[in-house]
């Protein structure tokens, strides 16, 4: 349900980006999400990849700024009214959720949320029986 | 007009006499009353007796911007805090600001000198002067306040900031002069016709501009814009404040008041007296401070000395004005700022590495700091907002510390130049045009 979010501190720069991908690509290293959250001033990228602790190394002998940060990841039914049913469980909760993003893996629908608070949140999960996914079920 | 004509257009000899007899008074008064000063001068192996002439201020001891700060709060002061009746400050090299003393006698020097101030500057009791300066712990505000008062002006004491009000009580008071930094002088010019006003709305005939320097060209264009006369006036807080020095109608060069400062030239590298005509460090003596009296401050401002006669009839020996420093001072809006300052801020803070670049600009003529540091990698978040109260908590903790706003933005770790030599920590963009 904890899944492993690489996140890298990124500088608006050209070809930035580019620069973290071709670091992953010849270490070999697969990534199965990707999203960006900007500011006028800098970026922070956040994946989700094959191997994560690897990542961090090979990032951070490049210099880059990076970290390991710990977000759920669930599984939604692919249908409408899914994310939604869930978002409503957490607001219920009085969670605040810090950012989210989403992607299909195969024939899954994946959520990943990063709430603020991460042990009531999980609490909401079991209570509810929300379908979650492990790092595993993502051959990460 | 010669405010005190008797020091003023005194002769040359007769004023090495007076500044004789000064220097005598104050080397007792200092030997006596601040360990400091007894102790520097016993290493030196001088006795007040040596001194007899003005001539003996080489066997004296200097003092640095950083004694002030050893000394912190009050520890050159020469008289119990029952005899100092105000207290300045202005921020020191490092977390500590440089703190002055007045008595009432150096408050009534002060009026003094300011009063031969204005008056060079033709400023009378018809006017009514706007005093843009910053008041408080600045000696700015304060200084120039109680020396227009003297004069017998209409002082309107609206302190620094708050542009459109500035220009409202300009236009509906009819100030006839300006004092403030030439910069803000230039953004109030600027800001004329946005908030609806043109010269003609205005009674503003002459400008007091200091507390950072400038050049010959932007007192003719500060001149042009504002259709007034634009006069330099100089000082430091260590000194006393503004009215050390000012240039009168002929601009060739500021007088400064020695009956009170005596000034040196020296070289910032031996730090021997220079020969007249030669550029070096000024350094000051305060001839009649009672409050904190400082032998040979060494200012770091970079100038040279002229005591042929001015035109305009003074004696006074002239300086010239300051366009450089010895050492890496900036000054931000008239606010004095080293680079060790924001350093100590960032180490005391231990968020960030100590790693910055400050980059100086001038935006619509107003000084603007941008702050890069780098972001440490066990600080970082994952979130956008996390990183912005990051850079905002600097942002704060800098303008406590350094009274300016900083922008700060986060850069990733070692993007920053290393050095092997001087660090190069500031990118200074304004030009002195």
């Amino acid at each position: 349900m904890k899944i492993r979010q690489v996140s890298v501190f990124l500088e608006n720069k050209t070809g930035h980006l580019n620069q973290v991908l071709a670091v992953l690509a010849r270490n070999k290293i697969n990534i199965n999400a990707l999203t960006v959250a900007d500011s006028s001033d800098y970026g922070l990228l956040r994946m989700l990849v094959s191997n994560p602790m690897q990542a961090v190394e090979v990032l951070k002998a490049e210099h880059f700024t990076v970290r390991i940060h710990e977000v759920l990841s669930l599984e939604m039914d692919a249908e409408p009214g899914s994310m939604s049913h869930i978002l409503d469980l957490f607001t219920a909760a009085d969670i605040c959720i810090e950012y989210v993003y989403a992607f299909s893996f195969g024939s899954k629908s994946i959520l990943i949320i990063r709430p603020n608070d991460c042990d009531k949140a999980i609490e909401v999960v079991n209570l509810n029986n929300l379908k979650s996914i492990s790092e595993h079920d993502l051959s990460i | 007009m010669i405010w005190n004509k008797k020091i003023e257009c005194i002769s040359r000899l007769e004023m090495r006499a007076l500044q004789g007899e000064k220097l005598k008074e104050l080397v007792n008064h200092v030997y006596n009353n601040v360990t400091f000063y007894r102790n520097r001068m016993d290493e030196m192996g001088v006795k007040p007796a040596d001194i007899q002439s003005i001539d003996d201020i080489v066997k004296l001891p200097f003092t640095y911007k950083t004694d002030l700060r050893d000394h912190y709060p009050f520890g050159l002061f020469a008289v119990p805090m029952k005899e100092i009746v105000r207290v300045h400050a202005s921020s020191g090299t490092t977390g500590k600001p440089t703190t002055v003393g007045y008595t009432i006698k150096d408050i009534e020097n002060w009026r003094e000198v300011l009063a031969r101030c204005l008056a060079m500057a033709g400023i009378s009791s018809d006017d009514i002067m706007q005093v843009s300066y910053g008041y408080g712990l600045f000696t700015g505000g304060l200084g120039v306040h109680y020396g227009a008062e003297t004069v017998g002006c209409s002082v309107i004491p609206i302190s620094g900031g708050n542009t459109r009000r500035q220009l409202q009580l300009m236009a509906d008071f009819g100030s006839t002069i300006l004092a403030c930094t030439p910069s803000y002088a230039l953004h109030l010019a600027d800001a004329l016709a946005e908030n609806g006003y043109t010269l003609a709305d205005m009674k503003l005939k002459i400008g007091i501009f200091g507390a950072e320097p400038w050049t010959e060209n932007m007192r003719l264009e500060l001149e042009k814009k504002w259709g007034i006369k634009a006069f330099d006036i100089y000082g430091l807080s260590e000194i006393m404040g503004p009215g050390v020095a000012n240039d009168c109608e002929y601009h060739a060069g500021l007088h400064v008041h020695e009956d009170h400062f005596y000034p040196e030239i020296v070289d910032p590298i031996t730090k021997k007296p220079l020969n007249v005509g030669e550029e070096g460090e000024l350094v000051f003596t305060t001839l009649t401070k009672e409050g904190i009296p400082l032998l040979r401050y060494n200012t770091r401002d970079l100038s040279t000395l002229n005591y042929e006669k001015c035109s305009c009839g003074r004696t006074s020996v002239r300086m010239k004005k300051i366009t450089g420093r010895s050492d890496d001072m900036l000054i931000i809006r008239g606010v004095n700022l080293f680079p060790s300052q924001i350093e100590h801020v960032l180490l005391e803070m231990g968020e960030t590495s100590a790693h910055y670049m400050l980059y100086v600009d001038k935006v619509n003529n107003l000084d603007t700091l941008e702050l890069q540091v780098e972001l440490d990698e066990a600080k970082m978040v994952d979130t956008i907002r996390d990183l912005q109260n990051l850079s905002k908590k600097i942002e704060h903790a800098l303008n406590s510390a350094l009274g300016l706003s900083v922008k700060v933005t986060l850069v990733e770790p070692k993007t920053i130049a290393r050095s092997e030599g001087k660090a190069v920590r500031v990118i200074d963009k304004r030009k002195l045009a």
